[in-house]
Order: structure tokens, then sequence, then C-alpha cells
């Protein structure tokens, strides 16, 4: 698989090895190895777990920096994913949010949940096309993707095969301001605000998607404190604001189904649920639901991990905002033509151990033979994971059987076995 | 190498760890790089059977056996066996009690869905005796799900 553009990286300055990612990491796609780090690129489904959990704040998302992408421009439009409106105490409405991206250096601002909003109508005549097999899996989390790929190949038809609501925004929102400017789209910038890693990786490195229309990505994190610095002064009038309540429910897990009014959905968040519902469904469980809508982070992109608020005190402003949204204008032109993946993913070939089947024959077996030797106590001193994936890193050749602590212990176990004498 | 062979005891009503041993199988096949579509027809007649060992027979051992042209398993169990295999066999039957289908089990397609999902499909049974199914799934077998 090619994982593509690597929006999570190590600052090795920081890294102690202390092996928290590795041990945390819900696809083992991490190990240390010389005391940092490492991430396996073509296993990991940027879910941010590793950034979340760091202690020492050495895992970090590669986005752009504000000032980067607030001068590449002639004219630069703010995408603000609907999960930003959670980040700030004392708003009721979007403007002085909204607002405040322009005073921040933005020329414009275009709702992600106006786009939302828009395909929720699309996707809710999808889910009784038929052209899709139900149930039909959400992709809006680009995590879900990257895990389907990897683990769960046999559930690529499932997919909804349509670009995340931020996609949509840029290019429908890049040819409404070449309109009103004049400009050639090429000198039109459109600036996502992240909640995550995970759009980045997909912005920068589109999966499902030919060429992406973003031409830059921020984090909620870099955003939020330099809006905090501007919106207190001003006022409610939501002159920006053009998307209704049903898009901006998408920043939370059940808030896709209920704007694409699917009353027979499941909607799950976090890594470990996921994985399991994803199971379930390749075991031909879940078979009576539609819609099952998935993602990454818990309770949803509220939770995501370049966020700076507690995603429960987020949810439950969005949820007030919701409430107290007034009659907006949509834009109108939504690019419905365009909506659908260019290209049909594939599966990943990551877990394979080796493509010639008999060979991965005999490494399995090699690989348990191993393991019944290891102690069992998955303690994560050799860099790897679990015993059972330090014997497949010993066996693939990435490691030595050396690394483990107990085997290079002399049999009595009290000296090491470098020990002279 | 001709054949891996791993074998699994499946404790009767634990639901918790339920599907364990069919997990393992479908890691198992994943790792050696199957087809998705051959994957899917093991992940759902393997899951199927194991949890009929889980709930009608108080558990039992699932074999599996996998070379590079088929999966091949078998599951045991000393269960009560099944009477009347031909109505067993009918889509939506089930003697499933009502606890048990609280917990989302009992609709009556397990054993029609192992029969239509793979290649060889045969069972054995004998009232107060147990049960014994075995399934086999072509690398190269039936059209994808
Ligand atoms: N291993 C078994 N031991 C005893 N009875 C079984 C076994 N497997 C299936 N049965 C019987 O066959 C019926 C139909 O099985 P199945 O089609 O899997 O439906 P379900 O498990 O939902 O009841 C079960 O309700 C049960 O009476
Ligand atoms: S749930 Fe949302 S915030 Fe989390 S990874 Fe997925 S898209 Fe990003
Ligand atoms: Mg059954």
């Amino acid at each position: 698989m090619n994982a593509g553009y690597e929006s999570i990286y190590l600052d090795e300055t920081q890294c102690v090895g202390c092996t928290t990612c590795m041990q945390r990491c819900p696809t083992q796609a991490i190990r240390v190895r010389d005391g940092k780090a490492v991430i396996i690129r073509d296993r990991c489904v940027v879910c941010g777990e590793c950034i979340h959990v760091c202690p020492h704040h050495a895992m970090k998302a590669k986005v752009d920096s504000l000032d980067e992408v607030l001068g590449q421009h002639k004219y630069t439009i703010a995408l603000p994913a609907p999960s930003l409106y959670g980040q700030f105490p004392g708003i009721h409405t979007r403007a002085p949010i909204l607002e405040g991206l322009c005073r921040i250096g933005f020329d414009q601002v275009f709702e992600v949940a106006e786009a939302a909003e828009a395909m929720s109508a699309v996707i809710h005549r999808e889910l009784r096309s038929g052209s899709i097999p139900h149930p039909i899996i959400t992709t809006a989390c680009p995590v879900i993707l990257r895990v389907v790929r990897i683990r769960f190949p046999s559930l690529l038809p499932h997919l909804l095969n349509y670009r995340s609501p931020m996609e949509i925004a840029a290019r429908w929102s890049k040819r409404l301001a070449a309109e009103k400017t004049g400009l050639a789209l090429e000198d039109i910038g459109c600036v996502f605000i992240s909640p995550c890693p995970a759009k980045c990786a997909s912005a920068k490195a589109p999966l499902g998607t030919l060429k992406a229309a973003l031409t830059g990505i921020v984090s909620i994190a870099e955003v939020a404190p330099r809006l905090s610095a501007v919106i207190g002064d001003l006022d409610d009038h939501e002159r920006e604001a053009h998307s209704g309540p049903m898009g901006i429910g998408w920043a939370m897990s059940g808030g896709q189904s209920t704007a694409v009014m699917e009353p027979n959905h499941l909607a799950a968040s976090g890594m470990e649920n996921i994985i399991r519902i994803l199971e379930a469904l390749e075991n031909g469980k879940l078979s009576n639901v539609d819609l099952v809508e998935l993602n990454a982070c818990y309770p949803g992109c509220v939770g995501g991990a370049l966020t700076v608020e507690n995603p429960f005190i987020a949810k439950a402003r969005i949820l007030r905002l919701m409430r107290h949204i007034g009659p907006v204008l949509p834009s109108g032109g939504c690019p419905t033509d365009d909506m659908r993946w260019e290209k049909k993913p594939e599966a990943s070939h990551a877990l394979r151990l080796d493509p010639d089947l008999s060979r991965a024959m005999e490494m399995m077996e090699e690989i348990r033979e191993l393991t019944g030797t290891l102690r069992g106590m998955d303690c994560g001193a050799c860099g790897s994971p679990t015993c059972r994936a330090f014997a497949e890193d010993v066996v693939s050749g990435r490691t030595e059987l050396k690394n483990c602590v107990f085997l290079s212990r002399a049999p009595e176990g009290d000296a090491p076995s470098g020990k002279k004498g | 190498m001709t054949a891996i062979t791993r074998t699994y005891q499946v404790p009767g009503n634990d639901f918790a760890r339920a599907g364990e041993a069919s997990g393992h199988i479908k890691r198992i096949l994943k790792e050696l790089g199957f087809s998705p579509e051959m994957i899917r027809r093991v992940a759902i007649t393997t899951y199927e059977a194991e949890i009929n060992m889980v709930i009608h027979a108080g558990g039992g051992t699932v074999t599996a056996t996998i070379s590079p042209q088929a999966v091949a398993v078998v599951f045991e169990d000393h269960g009560p066996g099944i009477p009347d295999l031909e109505l067993a066999m009918q889509a939506g039957w089930s003697t499933a009690p009502q606890n048990i289908r609280d917990l989302g089990f009992g609709a009556g397609m397990g054993l029609p869905n192992i029969q239509k999902y793979s290649d060889v499909f045969e069972i054995k049974t004998a009232v107060g005796q147990g049960t014994t199914l075995s399934v086999t799934i072509f690398a190269e077998g039936k059209e994808p799900i």
C-alpha cells in the first residue's frame, strides 16, 4: 500500500523510547528501534492515537503553518471543520469564529459544514439507489478507508465512495471565489482547518481521489488560540454562515446518519469499537443495518488529535449552537457532478508475510514456533508491541532475536549474556 | 510447505469469547495473503459454526487446515446433536431460547449460510452424542459475495 504523505512524524529530540505509543497503536504499526519510535508506514492508519498518548509530545502531525498558507495565494479561503465550532467557551453563534478567521488573515470563509449539508441530501438518495451493497460504510473519516484497505479488504465494496466534505468544500468554494473575484483558480488558496492528522494525510495523498483541490491544511490546535485572541469583540451577526445545523452535526458520531436521514443506522466511534464493528460486518453480521457510520475518534471529530477542547465539552457546545441556528441561505451551486471517488481503492497487502504463499506459510510456522519459546509477557522491551509481533519481526528480518531481554540472558536467567567470563 | 494446522478449544456459552477461533483463522489467512473474497466466505462460515457450538452445544473443538488451495475446518462438539437436520437447515429455523435471541443470535440463518458460502459442506450429527460439521472453502471457489 502506498501510505503516501507521512502526516505523522517523530520528533526524535523529544522521543525517549518509552514504548507508550507502540503499546497503544491500534494497528501495531509502531516499533522502537535504537531507542526511538519508528512508524511502519504501510500499516499506519493515521488515527492519531500516538499523538494523543505520547507523554513527551514527540509524535507530531505534519501540517502547514498559518503564516505559510496565508502568504501563498492572492486570495485565501478558510475551510473550517465543523469541530472548530466547539473549541471556544462563551460563544453562542458561529459568527465570531467565522468573522475571526477573516481577522486573522483569511480573505473569505467557507464552511465545510455547508458541503457536508449538501452531500447529506445526495447521500440520502444514494442509500436508496442500491448501487452500493448494504450495509454502506461511511468514509468521511479517512481512517476508515485505510483500516478497511489494510485489515478488511473484503468490505471495500461496502464503502461509501464519496469524497470527503472538506474536498467538496474546496472545489465548491474555489469555483465561487473565482467567479466573484475574477482570479484564476491557481491564485486561490483553500485551507482546511483540521481536527486530525488523518484529514491531512488524505488531502495530501488522497487515496480515493486523484487530485485534491485543497492547497493547505492547518491544525485547529494552531488556529484556536489565534482566534481566541480576536473573537472577544466580535458581534453575533452571521455574515459568513451558510450551513444549517445538519452539516455541523457531522462533527459528532451519529451526526452524519442523522443528516442523511437514515434511521436504520449504526454509529460507532473510537478505534477499538470500529475494528469490532468491521469484524462483525466481515462475519456477515449486521446485515439488517443500512448505514454504518464510523469515526476513528471518540465521540467523533470533536475528539480529533489536533483539537484543543475536551471532546464532550466541544460536543455539548456544538449541539447548543445547532439548536440556535436561524434561517441560512446556502451558497448554491454545489458541484454534485464530481462527488464520487475517481478511482477504486485497492486492497493493501500490508499484513501479508510474503508475496509467495508457500514462503508465507513457512514463515507462519516459524513465527508460531518462535512465539512458543518466548515469555508471553508482551513487555515491549524488545521494541515490538507483543511477543507474537516480535516473533513476526524476527522471522521477517525486521529485528534480531538478541533484542529479547529474556532470551539474551544466560539460561539460569541471572547474568546478561554479554557479560564477560 | 503443504499445510498449516491449528486447533482451538471453544468454551460453551461464553459470549465474550465467542468468535475468537474464527477471528484467529481470519487473521492467519490475511497474513498468508489469501483473496479478500475467499476470506469473507471463511469468515462467515467459521463464525457461524463457532457460534453454533457456543450456543447450542456447550462448546467444542475447531480444527483448521490451511493449504495453498483451500481451507478446511472441522467443528466437533459433544452437545445434544440435531434431531431433525432437514428442519435445522431451513432458513429462519432456530431453537435458540429468548435470552440468546436477546443477545442478537438465533436468527436461524447460520447453517443455511454456512452451506451457501462453503464449497464443501458436510454435517454428521447424532442425538445425545454431538455434531461434527466440516466445511471446505477453496481459494478459487465460489463467486465473491
Ligand atoms: N452444533 C449444534 N449442536 C446442536 N444443535 C445445533 C448445532 N448447530 C445448529 N443446531 C440446531 O440447528 C438450528 C439452526 O441452526 P442455525 O441455522 O445456525 O440457526 P441459529 O443458530 O440461529 O438457531 C439451531 O437452532 C439448533 O437447534
Ligand atoms: S474521526 Fe474525524 S477527527 Fe478523528 S480521524 Fe476521523 S476524520 Fe479525523
Ligand atoms: Mg447459528
